[in-house]
């Protein structure tokens, strides 16, 4: 009890909140590494170069779009091409990034822009389901650690995709595909429970991706059942949800 | 010329990003456009669940569909996400077998 106490005493809030990050994006880990292996090895098919593919990680850090530029490289497609479609697919990182950041007001620019960059599906769900820490002193650790921790895993899966091949055996790195999935199901699901209107706003969003994804690409319905998803919020969510 | 797209993918995939960071200190919302915004983490949750679970295993989309049941049962009972997570992957894994 009492080195605890003493231990406590010693670290500093910031380290704390640091160790709070890393153990909250250890799931996004857990989702990242199959896909990012996935992705190396499919990049490198693609006849990306060790180096191209581990930079376009570092650079771009966006699963989906990543999968898809390799594609379209092995296709033959051209660079505007390319470009374009990455930019619709990544778009909803916008609205996104917009409600990240307006969390984050009390936050520098020096800590709102690097933090914004590493804005993706995943760092930007769990970030903004773990409101208390939102609220809590030296929360830019508390962020900075957990997309660092989301980041660096990102790289490193990608660079052993591209130099060991299929590490992972295909049935499980296959099944390991409903990672995120589920861990996007587990965030959601106590936030449901406590308010089932949070549910409501989702199920709607769902809906109208599924509708929208009919007639405009995938990226075009991800945006639109976000906003509209997120708008119907204004009215099912009077009271703030967090 | 590879380069060139990796670079191009990084830009329109940073301003989106990087935009809100500069402009929301400067702008002061109503508080609908703040309810609004607090209700984009939860729609985009589900604009990315669902229907892309369908395609975790891309010709069998039942699957993906029970893997997620599995892991609303566990996140249910309130396990801690890892677990939700590595639930899900046994259930894929078993109806794959």
């Amino acid at each position: 009890m009492d080195t605890d106490a003493l231990e406590k005493q010693k670290s500093s809030p910031a380290l704390y909140m640091v160790r709070k990050g890393i153990a909250v994006g250890f799931p996004i880990m857990l989702g990242y590494l199959p896909i990012a292996i996935t992705y190396g090895v499919l990049a490198k098919q693609a006849g990306m170069t060790l180096t191209e593919l581990t930079l376009m990680s570092v650079m771009v850090f966006a699963g989906a779009s990543q999968f898809m530029g390799a594609n379209m490289i092995a296709v033959g497609a051209g660079a505007l091409e390319i470009i374009v479609a990455t930019f619709v697919l990544n778009f909803r990182h916008f609205v996104m990034s917009l409600s990240f950041m307006n969390r984050l007001r009390n936050l520098g620019l020096r800590w709102k822009a690097p933090l914004s960059l590493g804005l993706t599906d995943e760092t930007f769900a769990v970030s903004s389901l773990h409101t208390q820490e939102a609220k809590m002193e030296k929360n830019g650790y508390f962020y900075a650690a957990l997309i660092l921790t989301a980041y660096l895993s990102w790289i490193v899966g990608s660079f052993l995709g591209g130099v060991l091949g299929e590490v992972i055996p295909e049935k499980l790195s296959q099944s390991m595909g409903i990672a995120l999935y589920a861990m996007f199901i587990g965030l959601l699901t106590p936030s449901v429970k406590k308010e089932w209107r949070v549910g409501f706003v989702a199920v709607i969003a769902m809906l109208i991706n599924v509708v929208f994804s009919q007639f405009m690409s995938e990226g075009w319905a991800i945006v639109f059942g976000t906003v509209l998803g997120g708008l119907s919020g204004v009215f099912l969510l009077k009271e703030d949800a967090s | 010329m590879i380069l060139a797209i990796i670079i191009g993918m990084a830009l329109v995939t940073m301003v989106p990003r990087v935009i809100p960071a500069f402009i929301v200190d400067k702008l002061a919302f109503r508080d609908w456009v703040n309810r609004w915004l607090n209700a984009i983490p939860y729609a985009a949750l589900g604009a990315l669940i669902f229907p892309g679970i369908l395609t975790v295993i891309p010709d069998q989309p039942l699957i993906g569909l029970l893997g997620g049941v599995a892991a609303i049962i566990l996140a249910y009972f309130g396990l801690n996400v890892i677990l939700v997570v590595i639930g899900a992957i046994l259930t894929v894994f078993l109806l794959t077998m």
